[in-house]
């Protein structure tokens, strides 16, 4: 059933997913990652949004124990909020495969930092396949499964924003794999991981890791194209395709499986060529762990570590030449739509001389003129706590400045904590929440989220509600406005909560004007 | 590696510059090349600048085009330009909205179909191969004035 097809590296996972009968898909909408489950779901695969990636993972987790086939997919930050499971599952496995898709940002296109996720794999001890295009995609999940279904593992998939989101032709070979059955056995020895029962895995980890290295040197994962033996490069992922423009003339070492790295196949190509380079977007991971084996090559200088790599870079390093690039005219920055229902907050919120804890989604485009109303944002979630801890250290007259503002979606991925929190340690001036509620996760591109009162699919499911949350955990005051309708009342209710020594949420809700047009379209489906 | 041909389109987010590549990366895989076409998501909708890059030959490596390499570069809006200049060759073609009969546009969102059609004269592919993939990858109903929007733009150089 071969079939040739222009695709993304998104959709290539979403194909092999369907072709390995993944029994379920789920994780968190993050770019560059969000299209794979979206994709996957259209396809007729099973798949959701969990409110965060932790919980994701968690449900994976439970799928794959219960022998289930389950891929949880994430932005490359989403893995920090996943860590905790992804690293002890690393121990116990899983009958069921799980295959944890990481998609990094390098370039920083869409997020807040540029982390090389490579490092999960080496600090977790958990293998890792790196596609360079669709069809690597593709290929590589099959592979990915294989190896989980072998070994009783996680595998991290690493992909980047130029592998998810560049199109390029798939052969989709249908070589997929056979459903597995659903089945519990109790097996606390290898599924409970108290101290006794984790040393045993460990070890067995450990030496798992070394029966894939083994693995990999005999696999069809790498690639040795055999050219120059004056210069040869050892590459991964995104790197390889630019590479293999910017010198057509080397010999290169493609690794298609990054972790545990194939010492013997390294040892072998840097022994055949003259100067052996390591051209590595991101981190210098593949220099540094194969100069610890003790085979030298040369790495990257530092001026290569910010950004992505292109072909124009390539050919630079290759040439030893760092100086830093002259930066083309800048574009046009993104801002806040017209019309859209955040404005008027942010106007408000300026207008008052409040001091914004903001946090990750549109609105983070608050901090633009004209609003210029954001003025902290680390990561998602972190609007509430890091705003209790300005008030807890400010002087009473800035302390009754302090706003935290954090969206809907965001509010139900790990802004919950931050209201107990608030609540449990509350500051001496209190505090005040504004929940932006435009009733999606926008930012990402309309993603449904536990408030929207519909699935993945934009099939009905029951709604979340915010208001009972934040009253449950006992917040003194919660309001519910349309800042946008009603400003003035906002600005006086705004002020009266600041001047008060209350914790106090409000809910500013008005659907995005983007996500109101679609909600609209899936009501005249049903 | 023989000649890898490349194409760039930009302008701002909410013109289309991601569903006019699509569309002519569709027409050249249709047609036989290895096609590989590159862009950035993301903040796009939020009407910051966008930029989308098809690349076709025989065998194309890296998905995004060198600096200096683009055969051509239209731009959907005339102020990216200058933003994206850096990436056209010496001697390539450049093409701003300016250049496009605009007074017969019915619908500033069909700017991006008439400027594929000016882009198609400078790609050795027959007509309907773009009109085939413009009908695959647009509802029937805006078919009709897609369409004469491409060929208003086709004819126009």
């Amino acid at each position: 059933m071969s079939e040739r097809m222009l695709v993304n590296g998104n959709e290539a996972v979403a194909l092999a997913a369907l072709d390995c009968h993944v029994d379920l898909g789920c994780g968190y909408p993050g770019t560059p990652s969000s299209e794979i489950l979206d994709e996957f779901a259209r396809l007729g695969g099973s798949a959701e949004w969990a409110p965060n990636e932790k919980c994701a993972m968690e449900v994976a987790i439970g799928t794959a124990l219960a022998n289930g086939r389950s891929l949880v997919t994430m932005k490359h930050v989403g893995l920090n909020v996943a860590a905790d499971p992804f690293f002890t599952i690393a121990y116990s496995g899983t009958p069921g495969g799980l295959v944890v898709i990481s998609a990094d940002d390098p370039g920083m296109a869409s997020s807040q930092n540029e982390q090389d996720n490579r490092r999960y794999a080496v600090s977790a001890g958990v293998p890792m396949f790196e596609p360079s295009d669709s069809q690597e995609c593709y290929d590589f999940l099959i592979e990915a499964f294989k190896l989980a279904d072998q070994f009783r593992s996680p595998v991290l998939f690493r992909m980047t924003t130029r592998v998810c989101h560049s199109k390029c032709i798939l052969n989709r070979t249908g070589a997929g794999l056979p459903a597995r059955k659903a089945e519990f056995i109790r097996d606390p020895r290898s599924n409970v991981m108290v101290p006794a029962f984790a040393k045993i895995a460990h070890r067995r980890l450990r030496s798992d890791l070394k029966t894939m290295a083994e693995l990999s040197e005999k696999s069809s994962w790498h690639k040795v194209i055999n050219k120059s033996s004056d210069l040869g490069i050892i590459t991964s992922g995104i790197s390889y395709q630019h590479v293999r423009e910017a010198a057509p003339e080397a010999s290169i070492l493609k690794l298609g499986f990054t972790w545990p790295l194939p010492e013997k196949t390294i040892r072998e190509f840097a022994g055949s060529v003259k100067r052996c380079i390591v051209i590595d977007e991101g981190d210098n991971f593949l220099a540094d762990n194969i100069n610890a084996m003790g085979i030298s090559v040369e790495g990257k200088d530092q001026e290569f570590r910010f950004g992505e790599l292109n072909v124009t870079r390539v050919r630079k390093l290759l040439a030893g030449d760092n100086t830093p690039e002259t930066p083309g005219a800048p574009g046009k920055p993104p801002q806040l739509c017209v019309g859209c229902p955040h404005r008027k907050t942010f106007e408000a919120l300026r207008d008052l001389d409040c001091i914004v804890s903001g946090d990750i989604g549109c609105y983070t485009l608050g901090v633009m003129p004209p609003f210029n109303a954001i003025h902290s944002c680390v990561c998602m979630g972190a609007s509430i706590t890091v705003g209790l801890g300005m008030r807890k250290m400010l002087p009473e007259s800035e302390a009754r400045k302090v706003v935290s503002v954090i969206g809907d979606s965001t509010f139900l991925h790990t802004g919950i904590n931050g209201i107990v929190e608030m609540v449990y340690n509350r500051p001496e001036t209190g505090h005040v929440v504004v929940i932006l509620d435009n009733s999606i996760t926008a930012m990402t591109g309309l993603q449904e989220n536990p408030a929207t009162g519909r699935k993945l699919d934009h099939t009905p499911a029951p709604a979340v509600s915010l208001e009972k949350i934040v009253e449950g955990i006992g917040v003194d005051n919660v309001d519910i406005i349309d800042t946008t309708v009603e400003h003035e009342r906002f600005k006086t209710l705004l002020q009266e909560r600041l001047s008060s020594n209350d914790t106090s949420v409000i809910i500013a809700r008005r659907p995005c004007i983007l996500g109101a047009v679609k909600a609209k379209s899936y009501e005249v489906k049903k | 590696m023989s000649k890898v041909h490349n194409i760039v389109i930009a302008g701002l987010g909410g013109q289309g510059v991601l569903k006019v590549t699509d569309i002519l990366a569709e027409a050249l895989f249709k047609a036989g090349f290895d096609v590989k076409k590159s862009e950035v998501h993301g903040m796009s909708q939020r009407g910051g600048s966008v930029s989308s890059e098809v690349r076709y030959g025989e065998e194309v490596a890296s998905p995004m085009v060198p600096a200096g390499e683009a055969d051509v570069l239209a731009v959907l809006d005339a102020t990216q330009l200058e933003v994206a200049r850096g990436v056209l060759k010496a001697g390539g073609a450049a093409i701003v909205p300016e250049d496009l009969p605009l007074d017969k546009l019915q619908n500033p969102k069909a700017l991006n179909t008439m400027m594929l059609g000016a882009v198609s004269n400078y790609i050795d592919l027959p007509v309907e191969s773009f009109i085939e993939a413009l009908k695959a990858n647009l509802p029937e109903k805006l078919h009709e004035m897609n369409i004469e929007m491409f060929y208003l733009g086709r004819n126009s150089r």
